[in-house]
């Protein structure tokens, strides 16, 4: 009875709630929570898109700061020619490559080394940009033709769904069986007739596409960018802890943990700006110690729970 | 017809000669037994012929055409199965969707999603798995787990199957089951190369038997000619 | 041109010493406690950081703060190690899910400790100067204390080195880092054993961030992260749980680094990286590893 009435329950539930988000710029007082709402998808997208890749793989990507920066400054190369809506796509194709290349390379190996150079990644593009800019282009930094608050929560609106849309689809194919098999048993996976290196290459550079994009996105929001505000590591640590925090196995769970992370950091940073961080820092040693299966095992856990509570008389095997 | 023919087979770790000039070959149809004590190289020629490992030098070929040095995924897809000493599963997987996993990848040909659901049942009823399809595979005991690998390795549609001492572990009712299910694997036409230790299942139901030991093949033949062969009974008590 | 030459190898050996002595740190707490220690470079970070306070607001020398330095951040390793990672390491389900679960919370820890650095210093770059005067040597000419660097890093680690051989806390270690499983069996006390691992660690990263405070840089609370990534190179480099590859690696860098800077400012991490890259591709168990 609970079950099927579950069921219906949550499209319907997820169907008022994206009208909600979608129509959000036209009910609100202010821009104030427009800005909120858009912060908080960046980094739901964020957090999504890692949980394609690193959740079932277990191979863990501390890149996402360098898609997203390869985004923003795709868009600040771009912006004053082309529209957003064209940008924010070429932003996470950009990203895309260098993450297929990146993949190529490293993912053959074991997932330590995988883990060591993508953690550098955002270091390496960075120095690499802001050599750049000094010695070839001659100005460190650029101005960026930005858009207005509600085209960028429409584009960051748009992104959300694009990604929850493919985490939901890759998750039901056999591609999600296969990236599951594969933080299992590579060997066994591999011997079922999985091609395990394009999975993974694919996999993680379909996970960068979307920071990509949502770095282009966002940074249509700031004026001024150079190499160190786009590639900050803070943005890899964010999605790892939120993705940590919430968990990843259902869908909505590292919607939560993003969501309250972001409204977090949103209510923490005007107040207390370092202390934050160091709360967050904390909050990782905490969870990864206390809570391995993050918010979402602590609600699984009460599910079942109720579940097994629920059905007093029955037995199961 | 000669399935599988392996020539002239040399593996070595660093100083360790796993395998050395290994020659043989298995029938179409027959099921053939690999046994040697501990580190004689069985598993070792399965990597190889898998594609897990590479060869030194030697042939290996599978139907005529040459496998050495292919990639496990593209072995399986030609058509050999295998499964693991140490049982691999997906732990958090559910039977079914391992046997889905194999069905997907594994074929040469794979199906459409509702024709592989029902071929995936089909494949779990033959193992008797059906009733525990949504089980996680981290619960079944030993015996279910060995069949899941075995589920597995059927839904990609293998000719040559590799069991890599599928008993190990098993009380002898749960051997008894598992000689049963090999008898029926090859009554489906396929053929079956495996690594046993339990000597009275080897003996019973495999038509020929290769002894191999540190790396060397040393016996080949009937399995009442090697029960009788002495070089086979010294290798063997002597351990 | 003999001028030139030295010029480089000698410039190459004072950076490359410092990168040895961080590199050595690193690989203990990867190589035997199976950290992944990320937060290696907020260490090297602190010790400078220390070095500084102590300099300009007590006037001790940094040599001579080393002697408090060292057991300091020796303790501060060894705690933290003792009060999280052991029980992490219990609690995780196998080496495999521990090394990610370890890795993961040093990530954490890389906020804590550059957070408490913003907090305690604040962001404004800082730095001192000791022992400034020039050197010279064969025609080149060097700082005072860059050489003064130098001789400390090749002294510490050879101490270490020494250490390792000749103590029986050393042949622990050693013990450890081969077999884990076996040491525990002889009787070594693994989970004593992986905390000293870790403590070293950190105390090497704190003693290279001492140095590397006496060398004239501008002391930043996101210094870091790029001394993380040499640490990591240069093990990878001279191959894992090698302390004589660590060396041999830090050197090597030291000298791409000097080169590279020479001539192209800005780029010598990302010629590290290159170094990087071809070692996973051709021999990722490094120049002395297995």
């Amino acid at each position: 009875m609970k079950s099927s009435m579950g069921k219906w329950f949550s499209p319907v539930i997820l169907i008022v709630l994206l009208l909600l988000l979608v129509a959000l710029p036209a009910y609100v007082p202010s821009e104030y929570t427009v800005i909120l709402i858009t912060n908080i998808l960046m980094y739901v997208v964020l957090t999504l898109s890692w949980a394609i890749f690193s959740g079932p793989t277990g191979y863990i990507s501390l890149a996402p700061a360098a898609f997203f920066g390869v985004g923003v400054y795709a868009s600040a190369i771009l912006s004053s020619d082309l529209p957003l809506p064209i940008v924010a796509p070429i932003g996470g194709a950009a990203s895309f490559v260098l993450a297929y290349l990146v993949g190529s390379l490293t993912l053959r190996l074991r997932g330590m080394y995988f883990t060591m150079f993508t953690f550098g990644l955002v270091e390496l593009v960075r120095n690499s940009l802001h050599w750049w800019e000094v010695n070839i282009t001659g100005t460190v930094g650029r101005l960026i033709i930005a858009a207005d608050n509600t085209t960028v929560f429409y584009a960051m609106v748009a992104t959300f769904l694009a990604v929850l849309f493919a985490s939901y689809l890759i998750r039901r194919s056999k591609f999600g069986l296969a990236l599951r098999s594969i933080g299992e048993s590579e060997e066994a996976a591999a011997h079922s007739g999985v091609n395990v290196n394009r999975v993974k290459v694919v996999m993680f550079a379909v996970s960068a596409f979307f920071m990509g994009a949502t770095g282009a996105t966002m940074s249509m929001r700031w004026t001024y960018i150079d190499p160190t505000l786009a590639f900050s590591i803070q943005y890899s640590f964010m999605p790892v802890l939120m993705a940590i925090f919430g968990g990843m196995g259902h869908l909505y769970a590292p919607v939560t943990g993003a969501t309250i992370f972001s409204l977090l950091e949103e209510f923490l940073t005007t107040k207390f700006p370092y202390y934050y961080m160091l709360l967050f820092g904390l909050t990782m040693l905490v969870v990864i110690l206390f809570m391995p299966y993050g918010l979402e095992g602590v609600i699984e856990k009460w599910r079942k729970k109720i579940k097994t509570g629920l059905r007093d008389g029955h037995e199961t095997t | 017809m000669k399935l599988l023919e392996v020539a002239g087979l040399n593996k070595h770790f660093g100083g360790l000669a796993a395998c050395t000039n290994v020659d043989f070959h298995v029938e179409q149809g027959e099921i053939l037994g690999l046994i040697g004590p501990n580190g004689a190289g069985k598993t070792t020629i399965f990597n190889l012929i898998s594609g897990a490992l590479t060869p030194d030098s030697g042939a290996i070929a599978f139907k005529g055409r040459d496998i050495a040095g292919l990639k496990p995924h593209e072995i399986t897809r030609m058509g050999i199965g295998r499964t693991f000493q140490s049982v691999k599963i997906f732990s958090k997987m559910s039977v079914f969707e391992h046997v889905l996993l194999g069905h997907h990848f594994g074929k040469a040909k794979p199906l459409k999603k509702k024709e592989a659901k029902e071929e995936a049942e089909g494949v779990l009823e033959f193992v008797e798995l059906l009733k525990m399809k949504d089980s996680r595979a981290m619960d079944l005991i030993l015996a279910n787990q060995k069949r899941l690998e075995v589920a597995r390795a059927l839904a990609t549609e293998p000719e040559l199957l590799l069991l890599d001492e599928v008993m190990a572990g098993l009380n002898p009712t749960e051997v008894a089951q598992a000689m049963e299910l090999a008898k029926r694997i090859r009554e489906r036409g396929i053929t079956i190369l495996m690594i046993e230790h339990v000597m009275k299942a080897i003996m019973s139901i495999c038509d020929r038997i290769i002894v191999l030991h540190h790396g060397e093949k040393i016996a080949e033949g009937v399995p009442e000619n090697i029960s009788k062969n002495k070089t086979v009974i010294e290798v063997y008590l002597g351990e | 041109m003999v001028v030139q030459f030295l010029d480089i190898a000698i410039g190459g050996l004072l950076t490359g010493g410092i990168y040895a002595l961080i590199a050595v740190g690193f690989g203990l707490q990867y190589g035997v406690a199976r950290v992944l220690n990320i937060a290696h470079g907020e260490f090297i970070m602190l010790g400078a950081y220390c070095t500084w306070t102590l300099f300009t607001s007590v006037g001790v020398t940094p040599l001579v703060s080393m002697l408090f330095c060292a057991p300091f951040f020796f303790a501060i390793g060894f705690v933290i190690y003792r009060i999280y990672y052991t029980p992490l390491r219990k609690s995780s389900e196998s080496p495999a899910v521990f090394e990610g679960n370890s890795m993961l919370a040093s990530f954490g820890l890389l906020f804590v400790v550059q957070n408490l650095a913003l907090i305690t210093w604040g962001s404004p770059v800082k730095g001192y100067s000791y022992l400034a005067f020039p050197i010279q040597l064969s025609g080149a000419v060097f700082s005072a204390n860059r050489i003064v660097t130098l001789i400390a890093s090749v002294f510490l680690g050879s101490a270490f080195y020494v250490f390792l051989l000749r103590t029986r806390i050393g042949k622990a270690i050693r013990a450890a880092a081969q077999d884990p499983g076996a040491a525990e069996l002889m009787g070594v006390r693994i989970n004593r054993v992986l905390a000293l691992c870790f403590g070293f660690g950190v105390m090497m990263a704190a003693l290279g961030g001492l140095l590397l405070s006496m060398t004239s840089i501008m002391l930043s609370p996101v210094m870091g992260m790029q001394y993380t990534l040499i640490a990591i190179i240069v093990v990878v480099l001279g191959g894992l749980g090698n302390i004589k590859g660590s060396f041999i690696g830090g050197f090597i860098l030291g000298l791409v680094g000097y080169i590279v800077s020479s001539s192209q400012p800005g780029l010598s991490m990302v010629a590290y990286y290159v170094i990087f890259l071809i070692l996973l591709l051709v021999r990722p168990t490094g120049l002395l590893g297995k």
